[in-house]
């Protein structure tokens, strides 16, 4: 996987809310199949990033560059192409609340292809059957769980068969039980179909559960503070800005009532580390 | 093309596209072995041919073979496309099996299993209760009743509302009130003048058109005072309040309900009737009056201009107008105007309120909200009319 052409990349990207620059000249590649997670504090443009990426906010400069193609400069056709090429699993699920979980998974096959009606509605079930939800394709989406809501999301945006899948903050909200099923379901699928994940999170056990890399972004230098596998940067890495996200250290400035440990559950390994 | 290996006879079926080779076997197998991709665009082109040719299985053949051994590339599509011809296939009694298929496509192929051929007594049963309303032709008796019961439960709440208001004003959130009368009032004040003299100069010109004839043109202004200061004075500045303020305050409180910012407020201890009802209806009540003057003032002026242009001075018209106006008009139409606003505000609060789940239905709740508004001014101005004449007003 290692040594195979990136399926992205990312060079000297600089994103800014008018002069506000949130991230500075940042570049990574992502390979195929690979599930790829990008952390950080809460306001280090993590999704900012993914937004980026996706072609919704257009960067102060830098390419990113998608199965050969740069979003960036991208335009009519070809920008459709690279659209059409990733999926995109938001937040909130973003569902259509007018229609049918059914109906939302096969709005892209109604849109892109020429599939019969009878063809999109398998397809539609079959993507839902994959995430969990064969017996709810006729819910509407305000009927669902949260985490029915977030498998829905993520059956609709596998519709097309993207090679790439973007899921932003797929396990807030959610019980560490219905986190723990969608970690899986995001395992078995970069493994069954070989989809190539980008996820931005900041849950530290589903990061150490799925993640293959991952890059720590740094809200102080608007760069990239590590990346590499997550479980070695937990173990071994001595950066401060590792340790303060892995061991969930309280910055000193925050005030600690009495009795209230500074340091999160993750310090516990800090004895186990060499 | 037939598959070498297993030396078997094509079938005389139908031409298929490219990718998929249809034969027949011994003992009344049916072979089907796709080749190239299936992605979208192939199985778009093999959909219907590939279904169409097992339109006889469980007669002529008795069991159906899916050969993926020459496939190159398979995604969602051609996995939902084994799905189906598997599950139509099962339906007709015949026996199937895929070959060619890796560990990987075989489990997602069992995961799958099941979504093609689901019928709608398998699904999970829906949650209707979470749909939101249904119209009042569709609902069934007792849904009718429970509608009833708590449209008597708001007018009751609302009545309350307005009482504690008149005995407590020291508890009314005045903050909120001004707000409201400011959106409601004021920022309708544009659109109610316009409409006011455009209705004032085209009633007061058909009129003069039509009573020119018969040398009648002096009694314009005596029409329009009785007209709009009666009638279509109230009634056009309800219905302004309901296309514009009832579908705000309906759309608001809507979207308040799916955000669950009502629950919020239920579960902070704070009546949702009182907190945001209350204010939009004393708003309402406050400003719908001086709206419905401004109005008529508008309607003058266009009326006085329609006169002047056909050489009738301005001390004619302001001395005709007012001539068959009183007191009791002026006080009925205010009567009206408070009655229509009570309405129009009170059924788009509780639109509002009773909003379902998701977009589309702020969008419903608002529609209904105006809709509803709009019959219920008719119809009490019909009442109205019954009233007046029966009192002699």
């Amino acid at each position: 996987m290692a040594d195979s052409e990136p399926i992205i990349s990312v060079r000297d990207l600089t994103c800014a809310y008018g002069h506000a620059v949130v991230l500075s000249d940042v570049a990574f590649d992502v390979t195929p199949g690979e599930v790829f997670v990008v952390i950080g504090r809460s306001g280090c443009g993590k999704s900012t990033l993914l937004k980026h990426m996706i072609g919704l906010l257009a960067p102060q400069s830098g390419s990113i560059v998608m199965n050969g193609r740069d979003i960036v400069t991208a335009a009519g056709a070809e920008r459709l192409e690279i659209l059409k090429g990733i999926g995109v699993m938001y937040q909130g699920g973003a569902l259509f609340g007018s229609m049918s979980v059914e109906r939302n998974v096969g709005l892209p096959l109604e849109e892109y292809t020429d599939l019969p009606e009878d063809a999109i509605r398998v397809i539609s079930r079959v993507k839902l059957a994959l995430v969990g939800l064969g017996r709810f394709g006729h819910f509407m989406p305000s009927e669902l769980s949260g985490g029915m809501v977030k498998r829905a999301a993520i059956a609709r945006a596998m519709a097309l068969d993207p090679p790439i899948l973007f899921l932003d903050e797929p396990s807030a909200g959610l019980d560490p039980v219905t986190s723990a099923e969608l970690d899986v379901l995001v395992r078995s699928l970069a493994e069954a179909l070989g989809i190539t994940f980008v996820i931005v999170s900041h849950e530290l056990p589903s990061i150490l559960a799925i993640a293959d890399r991952v890059i720590l972004l740094d809200d102080e230098t608007k760069g990239i503070a590590a990346q590499g596998d997550p479980r070695e940067l937990y173990a071994h890495s001595t950066d401060s800005r590792v340790r303060r996200f892995f061991d969930r250290e309280v910055a000193q400035r925050v005030a600690t009532p009495p009795g209230v440990a500074a340091h999160g559950h993750g310090s516990q390994q800090q004895e186990a580390r060499p | 093309m037939a598959p070498q290996s297993l030396n078997i006879k094509p079938a005389r079926l139908a031409p298929v596209p490219e990718g998929l080779a249809l034969s027949d076997g011994p003992g009344g197998e049916r072979i089907f072995a796709f080749s190239h991709q299936l992605n979208a665009p192939a199985v778009s082109l093999l959909w219907t041919p590939a279904h169409a040719a097992l339109a006889d299985l469980g007669g002529a053949a008795q069991s159906l073979t899916l050969n993926v051994s020459a496939v190159d590339y398979m995604d969602g599509s051609g996995m939902a496309l084994l799905v189906s011809l598997r599950a139509m296939a099962k339906r007709a009694g015949a026996k199937v099996q895929v070959v060619g298929l890796s560990d990987q496509q075989a489990h997602l192929l069992e995961l799958a299993e099941g979504a093609a051929g689901m019928d709608d007594a398998e699904e999970a049963p829906a949650m209707q209760d979470r749909r939101g309303g249904k119209g009042m032709f569709t609902k069934s008796l007792p849904e009718l009743y429970a509608s009833l019961r708590l449209l008597v439960c708001f007018v009751g709440e609302c009545s309350l509302v307005l009482y504690e208001s008149l005995r407590h004003p020291e508890r009314v959130r005045w903050k909120d009130v001004i707000l409201s009368c400011m959106a409601v009032g004021v920022e309708s004040m544009p659109i109610l003048l316009l409409i006011g003299f455009l209705m004032g100069l085209i009633m007061s010109f058909q009129s003069v058109i039509t009573l020119e004839r018969f040398g009648g043109e002096i009694y314009v202004p005596n029409m329009l005072g009785l007209v709009m200061f009666r009638e279509m004075g109230p009634l056009v500045t309800a219905i302004l309040l309901a296309a514009r303020s009832g579908s705000a305050f309906a759309a608001e409180i809507g979207t308040m309900r799916v955000n669950e910012e009502l629950d919020a407020l239920s579960t902070m201890g704070i009546s949702p009737v009182r907190f945001l009802v209350g204010p939009r209806i004393l708003s309402s009540l406050i400003v719908v009056p001086f709206m419905t003057l401004f109005f008529n003032f508008a309607s003058l002026i266009g009326g006085a201009l329609v006169m002047l242009s056909i050489g009738f001075p301005l001390v004619t018209f302001t001395s005709r107008v007012f001539a068959n106006v009183g007191v009791a008009d002026l006080v009925g139409s205010i009567g009206k105007i408070i009655v229509f606003s009570l309405l129009v505000a009170g059924v788009s609060c509780l639109r509002g309120l009773r909003t379902g789940g998701g977009a589309s239905a702020v969008g419903r709740s608002t529609t209904a909200a105006v809709v509803s508004g709009l019959i219920l001014i008719t119809v009490a101005d019909g009442l109205f009319a019954v009233l007046f004449y029966y009192f002699k007003i």
